[in-house]
């Protein structure tokens, strides 16, 4: 006979290690489930090579609360951050990089009209944050004004707008809705500036600079540093697998138990009451509740079966975009990488190759058609730089997004990977001349590898696409956006849900507080 | 020098309207405009031999049925006929052609639509009810004022709170379904109803009409509703032909203004205005004149409304936004006098739906295709077209057994990445047009009596309309309702006092409304004091 748990998790991401360890840490007992022998979900480390660590999902930490962190007391349980605050270093095939730090633009062919303008953009984009924030860290507002606390919560909202006084609120109330490139073009003249920036709107997402509702990412973004206790763009020590780690262990030392290996086949429905799950391997284990860190798609069209959900509900949860763009490429290197225009003190940056927001929509262009990019835009980061224990014997890793790749489920899926390997180690080689030779292991994540490795749906970052109709109280569904589902006792604590994605351990904290709270 | 109460500038459809209005309301108006014609880019021209072109707007539908009455257009010789159908040509991937026909019968409509899927038929249903459903909660606003959500004044709140209503009566479900309608792109919108490319390429194409976004870009999804906000009559999204061309729309306004005692002056074209201690005063003509008025309406777009003033008598701001608001020329239209009737593969040459719009684009990736076009500043290789024959049911408009067809180009950028436009480059562009058309058409290059070329730029030197953008501005959600065209003066006022504006650069936007017209008038006659007759 096992033990019976109150609460079971299924997918040990940063999320639904963050949901058990305040479970846990409130005297629930908890079960953790995770399909593979790692835990750590995108946030999980691997090896590339011997001694050599990759973060294959996310590679930088930039949006977890403080207070989150503090909480969960994760210094305490081994994490520190290797450095904090990199610069941005967009790159330059003649050599003029530009380097972003903080409200400082430095370049040789940025105007200082473009300077004075970058703090004024700070400043304007910083306000407008500090508007939208509040309502990321909370649970969304509910859409509906039956009760006085619904009321509040959307006029509460509506105040932290109108707080912003009037020219800013007209100011805000016109550019949410806006496409990035149209705004940075009425900031800035640079092109290989407004490039750099706009990619902050675009990294993991499905359209590019163009679409409409860019802007809102792009504060999306910025709403996480604003909140992650000025570490600004962070490299945590060890890799992104010791963010989890940490949560990992603040959730065994509250009491979590945590079981890899465990792929879960389905969740147990009985009169509408999740009651447990079911194992791949045939195994039963029953809970009070259970709680899903998988993406919305797969928790209610593969884990829970339809014949428990209205026709409507799974028309809405098939309609729900998930359709990663983002890819991720590892280089094992021999020896330290030059970039052209990036001396040694900026190695540990994050550099950009995005050379034109034209470029941008030329690498967007071709994934509308599940094609590849020729000049993919890439985000550069080489960990290994910043913190020696990532790949040992002098040798260096370089961990890249590579934006704009299609989810490729065709039969030439193998010979397309090794081709595009070949395009971007082309468009590398524009930036860093030497870099072939350097290279002792490569290998590429399309969408597709990283929906394998990670399991989400799509292999989308964010579980679903980040946009007006499935943010705040549309997240992803309005029947979903508190964590609660139709089917009663089965919660949903991922990115899929409210706020939405990045390492942020938001979802799983709200989705434990609502559980704590009784469910409502 | 006559004085008048009100000065209106520009013989557009909007200006017209406005005229109208104030004229009734017991102002007397006097219209300048810049052309030697009035209509702006409503207008019926002769451009060759007996041919008559509507050659800017060439279909009507959107027009408000309120306005053509209380301005008694009909009486003054407006009639619309709506169009029998439409068709979809089919290129299979044997070579061979169909065509998919939409009719005004539905029975008709089903039965063409099931051959093609039968699946579709009955989704096509249910998108229509909800798209309807969306018309039903925006059509009211059209004709309202937006609210200025900043402001806490009576009126604001009043229309914030009808807002909110109007909102919160659709119920959580169409709640959602509505936000979601207004932000996703016309090819998600589709793909969940539908599964033949036919169909689907033949609504999602006028889904990017006028505008710089594509089928797959968010926010292109609402712009359906174009299809179906219209009347005629009272027949609910159907779309027609003016008799004698749109120019038939401004005549009808224009004569009933000058019959209720208004003045229009041709070649009259404003340089700037003069502006005192912040109030309007006048204006200077092109031809060196000054007219005084402390009343003005503007029917050109804000940016060129902004620029005729003085820039220090404006908060820095305004001339920002101004300057900011964004027109982007992404249409190009041919008009082409045929010696006779061409004839299309798939379609028999007495079909109702020759009357209608022809499409040719074969799938949402084609259309998409015609945007990373003009995205990279070149016209599109396979662009949308939306072809009309509208002699077929207005033989006024060519000599016996001639037709003219009318040929909307979706995309075709006002700066091209080679250049600027030139005589040379604008054949090419034509050429390609009939080029393309022919390869759906056999005889269609033979029957070719003249075209007239029309890229954005041509539309912008005639019409005034900034880059050729011809709803005055990007219907984008960022330019629209209270954002229309500036936040702070989307209630049709100005920074300057006395100065208004009228054209589609104001709420609700273009595509030949009168909206904007009216909705103006209803702003100045409430400023002062007066009520709007009728």
């Amino acid at each position: 006979m096992t033990r019976r748990f109150q609460n079971i998790i299924i997918g040990a991401g940063h999320n639904g290690l963050a949901c058990a360890a305040y479970l846990s840490r409130a005297g629930q007992s908890v079960l953790v489930l995770e399909a593979s022998d790692v835990i750590g979900g995108a946030a999980r480390n691997r090896d590339l090579a011997p001694g050599v660590t990759v973060s294959p999902g996310a590679h930088l930490l930039h949006a977890m609360p403080a207070d989150l962190m503090r909480e969960l007391n994760l210094s305490e349980h081994d994490l520190s951050l290797a450095a904090t605050d990199l610069n941005t270093v967009s790159l330059a095939v003649n050599g003029e990089a530009i380097t972003f730090d903080g409200d400082t633009v430095t370049g040789s062919a940025v105007s200082d009209a473009d300077k004075a303008a970058y703090v004024r953009f700070n400043k304007d984009m910083h306000r407008f944050t500090k508007a939208l924030g509040p309502a990321l860290e909370k649970l969304a507002p509910e859409i509906a004004i039956e009760t006085w606390k619904q009321r509040l919560d959307l006029m509460g909202l509506g105040w932290s707008i109108r707080k912003l006084g009037r020219y800013h609120m007209r100011e805000f109330l016109r550019i949410i809705g806006m496409n990035f490139y149209d705004l940075l073009d009425e900031y800035f003249e640079n092109p290989q500036m407004k490039a750099a920036i706009a990619m902050d709107a675009l990294w993991g997402g499905e359209w590019g600079a163009r679409s409409m509702g860019s802007v809102l990412t792009y504060l999306y973004r910025m709403a996480g540093y604003a909140r992650n206790g000025d570490v600004g763009i962070a490299q945590p020590k060890g890799g992104m697998g010791a963010v989890s780690a940490a949560i990992a262990k603040a959730a065994k030392a509250a009491g979590t138990d945590i079981r890899t290996g465990a792929r879960v086949k389905q969740i147990l429905v009985e009169n509408d009451h999740a009651v447990g799950v079911e194992l791949e391997t045939g195994e039963r284990i029953e809970a009070d509740r259970v709680i899903s860190n998988a993406d919305p798609k797969q928790t209610f069209m593969k884990l829970v079966s339809p014949d428990h959900l209205d026709t409507g509900f799974v028309r809405q949860i098939k309609n729900l975009r998930a359709r990663g763009k983002a890819g991720k490429l590892h280089l094992v290197l021999s020896s330290a990488p030059k970039f052209k225009g990036v001396d040694t003190v900026n190695l540990g940056s994050r550099m950009i190759i995005a050379p034109t927001m034209d470029e941008i929509e030329l690498a967007f262009n071709p994934s509308k058609y599940k094609k590849y990019p020729t000049a993919p835009v890439l985000e550069i980061i080489m960990p290994s730089v910043n913190d020696e224990s990532i790949a040992s014997d002098g040798r260096h890793l370089l961990s890249a997004v590579v934006q704009y790749l299609p989810y490729d489920d065709t039969p030439d899926e193998e010979a397309n990977r090794t081709a595009f390997l070949e395009t971007v180690l082309d468009q590398l080689e524009r930036y860093a001349p030497d870099i072939r030779k350097q290279i002792i292991e490569a290998e590429l994540l399309t969408p597709r590898d990283i929906e394998r490795e990670f399991g989400m749906t799509g292999g989308h970052w964010h579980h679903v696409e980040l946009v007006f109709e499935t943010f705040l109280f549309n997240r992803p569904i309005p029947a979903l956006s508190r964590h609660t589902s139709p089917i009663t006792d089965l919660y949903l604590c991922g990115a899929g849900c409210h706020p939405g994605g990045n390492v942020m351990g938001i979802a799983g904290r709200n989705a434990a507080q609502l559980i704590l709270k009784g469910g409502k | 020098m006559k004085q008048y109460d009100a000065v209106i500038i520009g013989a557009g459809h909007n200006g017209l309207v406005a005229a109208g209005y104030l004229q009734r309301s017991g102002l007397k108006v006097l219209v300048l405009e810049r052309n030697d014609h009035i209509g702006g880019a409503t207008t019926s021209i002769s451009r060759y031999e007996d041919f008559t072109y509507s050659n800017c707007s060439y279909v009507c539908s959107l027009f408000r049925q309120e306005i053509a009455r209380s301005l008694e257009l009909y009486k003054y010789g407006l009639q619309v006929i709506p169009y029998a159908g439409g068709a979809q040509i089919i290129k299979n991937d044997d070579g061979s052609y169909d065509a998919m026909g939409t009719y005004w019968h539905d029975d008709a409509n089903r039965r063409d639509l099931e051959r093609f899927s039968k699946r579709d038929t009955n989704a096509y249903d249910r998108l229509n009810r909800d798209i309807i459903r969306q018309c039903k909660f925006i059509k009211p606003l059209l004709m309202r004022t937006p609210a200025d959500p900043t402001s806490f004044k009576p009126r604001d709140l009043m229309e914030l709170l009808y807002l909110g209503k109007r909102f919160y009566g659709l119920g959580k479900e169409q709640m959602h379904e509505t936000m979601r309608f207004y932000t996703m792109s016309v090819a998600d919108y589709l793909n969940e109803y539908l599964e033949n490319d036919a169909l689907k390429s033949y609504l999602a194409g006028g889904a990017t009409v006028g505008t710089a976004l594509g089928v797959y870009s968010p926010g292109t999804a609402y712009i359906l509703l174009h299809h179906a906000m219209g009347d005629l009559d009272g027949n609910v999204g159907a779309w027609g032909f003016a008799r004698g061309g749109m120019g038939a729309i401004s005549k009808a306004l224009n004569d009933s203004f000058l019959a209720a005692g208004g003045h229009v002056r041709l070649n009259a074209g404003v340089s700037n205005f003069t502006v005192e201690h912040g109030k309007v005063k006048g204006m200077q003509l092109e031809n060196g004149e000054t007219v005084k008025a402390d009343l003005v309406v503007s029917g050109m777009d804000v940016r060129r409304t902004f620029n005729a003033i003085d820039a220090n008598e404006l908060p820095q701001w305004v001339v920002d936004r101004a300057k900011n608001f964004r027109f982007r020329g992404s249409s190009g239209k041919v008009n082409i006098a045929l010696d006779g009737l061409p004839s299309f593969y798939g379609i028999p040459k007495d079909s109702p739906c020759m009357t209608g719009d022809l499409h040719i684009s074969q799938s949402m990736d084609e259309l998409e295709l015609a945007y990373d076009d003009w995205k990279a500043g070149r016209w599109s290789q396979d662009p949308y077209l939306d072809m009309l024959i509208p002699s077929l049911v207005d033989p006024t408009m060519t000599p016996q057994g001639k037709h003219w067809m009318s040929v909307f180009i979706q995309y075709c950028p006002y700066k091209l990445a080679e250049g600027d436009w030139n005589e040379d480059r604008k054949n090419a562009f034509g050429n390609h047009i009939i080029d393309r058309i022919s390869q759906f058409s056999p005889d269609f290059k033979e029957k070719v009596l003249h075209m007239e070329i029309r890229t954005p730029k041509d539309i912008e030197d005639e019409t005034g309309l900034t880059e050729g953008n011809i709803f005055q501005g990007e219907l984008t959600m960022d330019q629209l309702m209270f954002n229309r065209p500036i936040p702070g003066y989307a209630q049709y006022r100005t920074p300057i006092s006395g100065l208004y504006m009228c054209g589609s650069s104001t709420h609700p936007g273009g595509g030949v409304m009168g909206a904007p017209g009216a909705n103006a008038a209803r702003e100045v006659l409430l400023d002062l004091g007066k009520r709007m007759v009728p």
